[in-house]
């Protein structure tokens, strides 16, 4: 099986480059199998990867124009040749690893994080099973990035759009009964850019390895809004 | 030799629970505190701890602490210390309320209130019926909590250093420590982070084995940093083998499985647990379900093509439930197993998941050491949290539903404890060069170039050495041919090479320096089970059967210099209560 990455290392390459390399596939292969076996081959290929499962977030790359997470997408899925890049739009640090500060910096802007005015009750503050409920789909997020830097929106406007993750977050704490700041994080939302540079082109929903989908909850945002009549 | 050097009240050197939930207090304190971490937080391990948090809220059966505590000593095997356990499972009622206050999802109850499950080992009134103690959001705690114990710290300003990896400890001239050098991933450049006070909560070391639940990033490292500062790991013998791995590969499947009602089955379609813990049948306590599986196995009624796994069964839950209660788990058996368990039951075997023991410390957090007179005294400003310490709150062995306990209380606790660390103890302390420069050889090493073992070869073959000589059962000949080995093993890293000297996001140099780790933990785990002629908790010898609360009811310190083995009493006596005498453990 052959499959080409895409090689920059800023120490001794004035170019990126794509190189392919002979993999030998193996029953119930994922592509991050495949990568650390060309790690083997090759010690100087650099991507992120820990868990292995699908839950730490750290390896999502592009394959054959496809952002997923290497360590749950079976190889058997992937048409030959295998492309493997890094996430498109972001700053490429060497091979497979982009810089994702600004991903983070979008999603710390949004408060991610309840506020709650009320003081403390000394037991759990309670929530019935559906209210709980509406937060299915949202906190499952693991922060991997394949839908931001899938979305052309997010590529044009990187520092003034949240992106799909931030804003599937924001929508998080919009839905969650305990949290008190409803008006402040709309408030904070409003404006041409942050939110409304969405324009449901969906490439969030279809890649995210979780199963997440973004769009709606910027629909749900944007229907909160109209609500509150802002 | 000149070096970026920055200072700070507290340095912590890991950003899983532990990490986060020190970080939290100590930001929330306006202590000038730096989190140091080799991966983006929500990266850090605890995000794969499935089932939940043990804590005595009584939400859905009768509970109180007391019975926790009764069965964590039980489950420990009567090697955990009785004051810790007892502060333990007090503190873990405030810790549960105040992490949903913070923001975690847990799932709920018809009544507003958190959900609780039963986890093996759990008992109302001292061993008798089934407690349910465990709270969860979903089978997916770990997550849920770590990203809320992250967005809390974004909150509170806390300076991360992102992606930066740990070398090693360094000294003053009066020879405390006093900071750590670390290395910047993406630039290959290395920084000294000078503090009063020090925390490592580097977690786990499960990479020491080839096959593992554990993340590519859990190779031991503070453990590591801690040994060769000269200070003993403690009971690392006692390492859990999770019954429930997806066979093969080692992904983990929660006991929440056997919690919500699942239970394993032999190829004759058996409920063989019955046999082994008549009572508690398939929750019984994590050590006595894996010798299960594995002699199961070995006496041929294993399933499967090569009669090596058994099954895990819970299709009669129905789709609801294990959509409702177990979708994580319903996920990852698909992807790796193949399997979907609505309808099909998933192939599992044990797998390296928990070490029970680690840095020495007391239930503040304080790193502990033998004294020259008395028992035992801290080493000044450091720390350690989380699974890399060992408190000792799990003993031989630990029960489901402990591991994020111990981390969040004690992780709580040691931040609690360095706030006022730090207020009294101002006067800054300045890098020993001497000790700087030992530090750097840990890094220059790799520069060396020129013939010699390619560190990723030696890493493969120590952790299979590891898993074939320290594995769920173990005798005397097995590991004392595996001590030959891994000592050739250790040896032939002197001559380890790396080729890529690029000094950009160089992974492979990342992970060089990770098997230094993992060759000074594995090493800790050997020597220690080598020395313990008795089987309790996870430590199981066939050649030894038989639990010696006369000779072994003492805790092992390994010392890395000459692979020395010291002891030092169990604390039997709790802070309130009566102690546990000790009594033969069956479930």
């Amino acid at each position: 099986m052959k499959v080409s990455v895409y090689r920059y290392n800023p120490d001794v390459d004035k170019r990126p480059r794509m190189q392919t390399y002979e993999v030998r596939p193996v029953q119930g292969m994922m592509l991050r199998d495949a990568l650390l076996e060309i790690k083997k081959q090759d010690e100087s290929f650099a991507f992120r990867h820990s868990c292995g499962e699908g839950v730490c977030g750290s390896d999502g790359v592009n394959v054959n124009g496809k952002n997923c997470l290497a360590c749950i997408t079976p190889i058997t899925e992937l048409s030959e040749p295998i492309v493997v890049r890094p996430f498109p739009g972001r700053p490429v640090i060497r091979d497979l690893v982009v810089d994702m500060t600004q991903f983070y910096e979008q999603y710390r802007s949004i408060k991610p994080y309840l506020i709650r005015n009320d003081p403390m009750p000394e037991q759990e503050i309670p929530q019935s099973p559906a209210d709980r409920d509406e937060l299915d789909g949202l906190y499952e997020c693991i922060l991997c990035g394949c839908c931001s830097t899938a979305c052309p929106s997010f590529w044009w406007n990187p520092e003034k759009f949240h992106g799909p993750a931030a804003l599937l977050q924001a929508w998080r704490f919009l839905a969650d009964t305990r949290d008190q700041a409803t008006e402040e994080r709309l408030d904070a939302l409003d404006g041409p850019y942050k939110l409304f540079r969405c324009h449901t082109i969906m490439n969030c929903v279809e890649v995210c390895p979780k199963g997440l989908n973004p769009t709606r909850a910027i629909g749900r945002i944007k229907d909160m809004m109209l609500e509150k009549g802002l | 030799m000149s070096i970026p050097t920055r200072h700070f009240d507290a340095l912590i050197i890991g950003a899983g629970g532990a990490g986060l939930n020190a970080a939290l207090q100590l930001a929330s304190a306006d202590v000038h505190v730096a989190v140091v971490s080799k991966v983006f937080p929500t990266r850090s391990h605890t995000v794969a701890a499935q089932g939940g948090v043990n804590a005595a809220l009584a939400n859905v059966l009768p509970d109180n602490w007391h019975w926790h505590m009764f069965d964590t000593v039980k489950g420990s095997d009567y090697l955990g210390d009785q004051d810790a356990i007892e502060f333990m499972c007090r503190e873990a009622i405030p810790t549960v309320y105040e992490l949903e206050h913070a923001g975690v999802p847990f799932s709920r109850l018809d009544n507003g209130k958190i959900y609780q499950r039963p986890f093996g080992g759990q008992s109302q009134d001292f061993g008798g019926d089934q407690a349910a103690r465990t709270c969860a959001a979903a089978d997916r705690t770990g997550h849920a909590i770590l990203h809320t114990l992250y967005q809390q710290n974004i909150r509170a300003r806390t300076h991360f250093f992102d992606e930066f990896f740990a070398l090693d400890l360094v000294r003053d001239k009066e020879g405390a420590i006093c900071g750590a050098l670390v290395l910047e991933i993406e630039t290959g450049e290395p920084i000294l982070i000078e503090a009063t006070a020090i925390l490592l909560a580097t977690g786990g070391c499960g990479q020491i084995f080839r096959t593992t639940s554990n993340a590519h990033i859990n190779t031991g490292d503070g453990c590591a940093m801690t040994l060769r500062a000269g200070v003993p790991l403690m009971d690392m013998e006692f390492y859990q083998f999770h019954p429930t791995g997806i066979a093969g590969k080692g992904m983990l499947i929660t006991e929440g499985v056997r919690g919500e009602g699942g239970f394993l089955v032999n190829k004759d379609g058996e409920r063989f647990m019955e046999r082994y813990a008549p009572r508690a049948k398939d929750l019984a306590s994590r050590d006595v379900v894996a010798r299960s599986i594995v002699t199961e196995v070995k006496e041929g009624r294993g399933a499967g093509e090569n009669g090596d796994y058994i099954y895990l069964k819970l299709e009669h839950l129905g789709a609801n439930v294990i959509e409702k209660r177990l979708p994580g788990i319903r996920e990852s058996s698909r992807i790796f197993a193949g399997a979907d368990p609505v309808s099909q039951p998933i192939p599992v075997f044990p797998t390296a998941h928990y070490q029970m023991g680690g840095i020495p410390t007391d239930r503040f957090g304080r790193v502990v050491i033998p004294a020259k007179y008395g028992a035992e005294e801290a080493v000044a400003g450091l720390y350690a949290a989380g699974e890399c310490a060992c408190a000792s709150v799990h003993g031989a062995n630990r029960l489901g539903g402990n591991s994020l306990l111990d981390i969040l209380v004690f992780g709580r606790l040691a931040g609690k404890d360095i706030i006022e660390y730090v207020r009294t103890n101002h006067s800054r302390r300045e890098t020993d060069p001497v000790s700087l420069e030992q530090a750097m050889a840990r890094l220059t090493r790799w520069d060396h170039t020129g013939e010699g073992v390619p560190a990723h070869q030696l890493r493969a073959a120590f952790r299979k050495c590891m898993e074939d000589h320290a594995g769920v059962f173990r005798t005397e000949e097995v590991m004392a041919e595996g001590y030959k080995k891994l000592g050739e093993l250790r040896e032939c890293f002197k001559d380890a090479r790396l080729g890529d000297q690029s000094k950009v996001f160089n992974t492979a140099r990342i992970e060089a320096l990770e098997l230094e780790n993992l060759i000074d933990v594995g090493l800790a785990v050997a020597v220690s089970a080598l020395h313990r002629k008795e089987s309790r908790g996870a430590h199981s010898r066939p050649d030894y059967p038989k639990r010696d609360d006369v000779n072994w009811m003492k805790h092992s310190l390994y010392y890395r210099d000459g692979d020395r083995i010291d002891y030092k009493p169990v604390r039997t006596k709790p802070l309130t209560v009566e102690s546990f005498p000790p009594k033969e453990r069956t479930y």
